[in-house]
């Protein structure tokens, strides 16, 4: 179906897009960062594309596998069309270890404002012209991106400080059990005052079956 | 005493006030616990909104780096925690996509009716508390006492009420049980009885109609743009529902139809949820009728699904046959796929990435709430104060999803 | 005879009853319970139902929620609380007043559950104090009215130190899937 978008898109911009593929059936377009804006606004308002319907943005972290060594995935859809695309764009660090920057594309699409927030605070990706990139997900106290491949998964942050001596105690640890539970109510039975009963007799006198 | 009505310049008797903040939640009745709203009023109006998500961020998407493609089965349960059967299946099917296998007919079959369920309850469970968050308590009582039903038959299929990390890649985790359809045939009518009495109590409830009605208004091209998908996006007009405009399973052959709102307003959404269980019931019954009584269930691959029991304890070849799948993982071929289905609330995406290993290298997931709820900020501003609860009500915000 | 018992002497045709004025409170507290429900994640689903006429918590005393911490004496910490979620959490606590009780309600709740990663708080107990955990993911509510039976059974002997509640065996005759089954071969009687 989106064969179409694809040749439109390769005739429009000719070197700009890197590659193409179809693989498992999405037809997805590589290009480079410089295009990136223009290329959504080209998706949406081109008569043979009309990709109105914003999906999905997100990002990729391919640490040691790739360089660059972010990429920023976008998925669309047309309400008339019904097609669907992928594009994608590699974002390098800067040379100091300075975020990765990208266009943003809140003006292309309004959904797009919290996936690129999301973006930010998971990937530390810069949208450039965001109208408010704050963290979405995590806190502001919340230092580094947590979905990065570098950023180990077990590594907390927490706001409150932990009580002293709960390193996974109950349920865990020593006081597990419980030495009271039901037999309170045999203990109440049996201290019924003046008759000492067989503990078969409750508190209000009834006996029990 | 000077006359009352002299001539004033609009507003000159008022006295000059201040914009105020007010924080509602995250620990508010009407913010089902995992939603911040900051918002600037003047007066009773609202100026200004800042949603705040993000206070049920559990890690989704790096705790599936770190397990097996199976392993991921029991978070994507806990992602929309209101229809957890529909979740199973969308993953299952984006994971059969990139290893190109299609599971048997009668698997199909089965995946629907337990989607379609998982679907009516996600919808009950959203009228039901959005009822409530009204003041309408009692067509609450009504829609659990309907779910209930329906968990009824989780139980008995799957071993757990809620939580019930059914589905496998290639397959379910057991072929239904011999009681089945008739189970399903005798309750579909019961839930759809419970929902009619429950509607009936608040349907022609002035108050009630008075709080959704042109309240919380979004055009359909805003809705297109921001992303919606699902109901929130039906009801504005929008025709677009996956299982129709995209078949996947066997969706293509039910004969159902898309219920489609006019204004986009909390009527619209609560009007079209209803109708849609309604039209989950009619999918449920003809699914019923083509389903067959007998035949395979998992699609026969020993590289995707587990050896029988017997033969892993009596077969060298199904000991390592198992030891492989649970060890290492399925391998999943190298590569990037989207893949999406019709969830409760809208399109549920995922976005693999995998390298060739039995880890996914990446699993986004693409959540229909939270476009919804990239929403709300501009569905209240302009609103007064007691229109939040009805319309973040009606959007049907899943935090389990919307944080990831 | 301990101290902890209640003594009924009988004097008069009417009788009267004497006991500690702790255990007097106690079973008053018991049954009075007004809890706030601190409700974040799927457990909820679950806690739904379990104020739904099927499991019907109003049974045991705990029925009137209160959505100011300050009115509220039973905490009912429902669902993962991330660390985004702690210092509400502490705040909502803190704000109580004593006496104060809290449920663990589920195994988020009691111990991170499976989310053992950088954004959830590995249990409650890490934040504020708990009386009882009520472990599953989510619990039956069989099991969460167990618990709150367990915690009504502390409230009266003033016991405050962590319960668990503890698996049970079903006393019913294993096949009782089958029995329901061939009952009237109408399983929905019995939910409806
Ligand atoms: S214990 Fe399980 S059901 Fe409950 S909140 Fe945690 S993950 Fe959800």
């Amino acid at each position: 179906m989106s064969k179409v978008v694809l040749k439109r898109l390769e005739k429009r911009f000719g070197e700009a897009i890197l590659s193409t593929h179809d693989q498992f059936g999405d037809e997805t377009a590589v290009v480079t960062p410089e295009v990136w804006h223009e290329v959504a606004l080209f998706l949406r308002d081109d008569s043979r594309c009309q990709m109105d319907h914003f999906i999905d943005l997100t990002a990729v972290d391919y640490l040691g596998r790739r360089t660059p060594r972010f990429e920023v995935v976008l998925h669309m859809r047309s309400m008339q069309k019904l097609h669907r695309i992928r594009v994608k764009t590699p974002v390098a660090m800067g040379p100091d270890g300075e975020n990765p920057k990208v266009d943003s594309l809140v003006d292309v699409w309004k959904g797009a404002n919290w996936f690129e927030r999301e973006a930010w605070d998971m990937f530390g990706i810069e949208f450039k012209g965001h109208p408010d990139l704050r963290r979405l997900l995590m806190y502001e106290e919340f230092e580094g991106h947590p979905l990065r491949k570098d950023y180990d998964a077990n590594k907390t942050q927490p706001l409150v400080e932990y009580r002293e001596g709960y390193e996974k105690q109950a349920p865990f640890g020593l006081p597990e059990g419980m030495p009271f539970g039901r037999q309170v109510h045999d203990r109440w039975k049996v201290h019924v005052a003046g008759r000492q009963t067989d503990g078969k007799t409750n508190i209000l006198g009834f006996e029990e079956d | 005493m000077e006359p009352l009505d002299v001539e004033l310049e609009d507003g000159e008797l008022e006295l000059p006030t201040d914009p105020m903040l007010l924080n509602m939640g995250p620990s508010h009745p009407a913010m089902h616990g995992t939603v911040r709203i900051v918002v600037e009023l003047s007066g009773e109006t609202i100026n200004k909104a800042d949603v705040q998500i993000g206070y049920l961020h559990r890690g989704f998407e790096k705790m599936c780096e770190r397990g097996t493609w199976s392993q991921v089965f029991p978070y994507v349960d806990r992602l929309n925690y209101a229809s957890p059967m529909l979740n199973n299946v969308g993953f299952a099917l984006a994971v059969e996509k990139m290893l190109g296998v299609t599971v048997p007919e009668r698997c199909q079959h089965y995946r629907v009716l337990l989607g379609e369920l998982a679907r009516i309850c996600d919808h009950l469970v959203c009228s039901g508390a959005m009822a409530m968050e009204l003041g309408a308590f009692t067509p609450f009582l009504y829609f659990i006492k309907a779910r209930d039903i329906i968990w009824d038959i989780f139980e008995e299929e799957t071993g757990a009420r809620l939580t019930n990390s059914f589905g496998r890649v290639g397959g379910m985790a057991h072929e239904p049980s011999p009681n089945f359809k008739e189970m399903v045939r005798t309750s579909i009518p019961a839930v759809v009885d419970l929902i009619k009495d429950g509607e009936n109590l608040v349907l022609e409830n002035r108050i009630f109609l008075d709080r959704l009605e042109d309240v919380g208004i979004m055009s359909k091209e805003d809705a297109i743009a921001l992303g919606w998908s699902g109901v929130v996006l039906r009801s504005t007009g929008a025709n677009y529902d996956a299982r129709k405009h995209h078949p996947y399973m066997t969706y293509d052959r039910y004969d159902f139809d898309v219920p489609v709102g006019q204004k986009g307003d909390n009527y619209d959404r609560f009007m079209c949820r209803q109708a849609e269980i309604r039209q989950s019931a009619r999918i449920i019954e003809q699914a019923l009728e083509m389903m067959a009584d007998e035949g395979p269930v998992n699609v026969e691959d020993p590289r995707i699904i587990l050896p029988p029991k017997e033969q892993v304890y009596n077969t060298i070849e199904g000991t390592i046959q198992h030891f492989k799948i649970v060890m290492e993982g399925i391998k999943v071929p190298a590569g990037e796929c989207y893949s999406y289905t019709e969830s409760g609330n809208g399109e549920l995406g995922f976005y693999m990435v995998s390298d060739g290993s039995g880890t996914p290298w990446r699993l986004r997931i693409r959540p229909p709430s939270f476009a919804s709820t990239a929403g709300l900020e501009q569905l209240i501003t302009g609103q007064m104060i007691p229109d939040i609860v009805p319309t973040f009500g009606s959007i049907n915000m899943i935090g389990g999803e919307c944080d990831h | 005879m301990s101290d902890k018992s209640i003594q009924v002497i009988e004097g008069s045709e009417v009788g009267f009853a004497t006991t500690r004025v702790d255990a007097l409170l106690g079973w008053a507290r018991k049954y009075s319970l007004f809890q706030y429900p601190f409700v974040t994640a799927c457990c909820g689903m679950e806690f739904m139902a379990l104020a739904s006429p099927r499991f019907d918590m109003a049974r045991f005393g705990a029925e009137a929620p209160r959505f100011t911490p300050r009115q509220a004496d039973l905490l009912w910490v429902v669902g993962t609380v991330s660390q985004r979620q702690a210092p509400v959490l502490k705040m909502v606590y803190d704000q109580m007043a004593d006496p104060k009780y809290v449920l663990a309600f589920g195994t988020c709740a009691s111990c991170g559950g499976f989310y053992d990663n950088y954004a959830t708080v590995p249990g409650i107990d890490k934040v504020i104090p708990v009386d009882v955990y009520v472990p599953g993911c989510p619990p039956r509510p069989e099991g969460v009215i167990d618990g709150l039976l367990l915690l009504q059974d502390k409230i009266a002997t003033g016991d405050r130190t962590p319960a668990v509640v503890k698996p049970r065996t079903d006393p019913v005759p294993k096949d009782l899937v089958s029995l329901r089954r061939s009952a009237e071969g109408d399983p929905v009687s019995e939910a409806g």
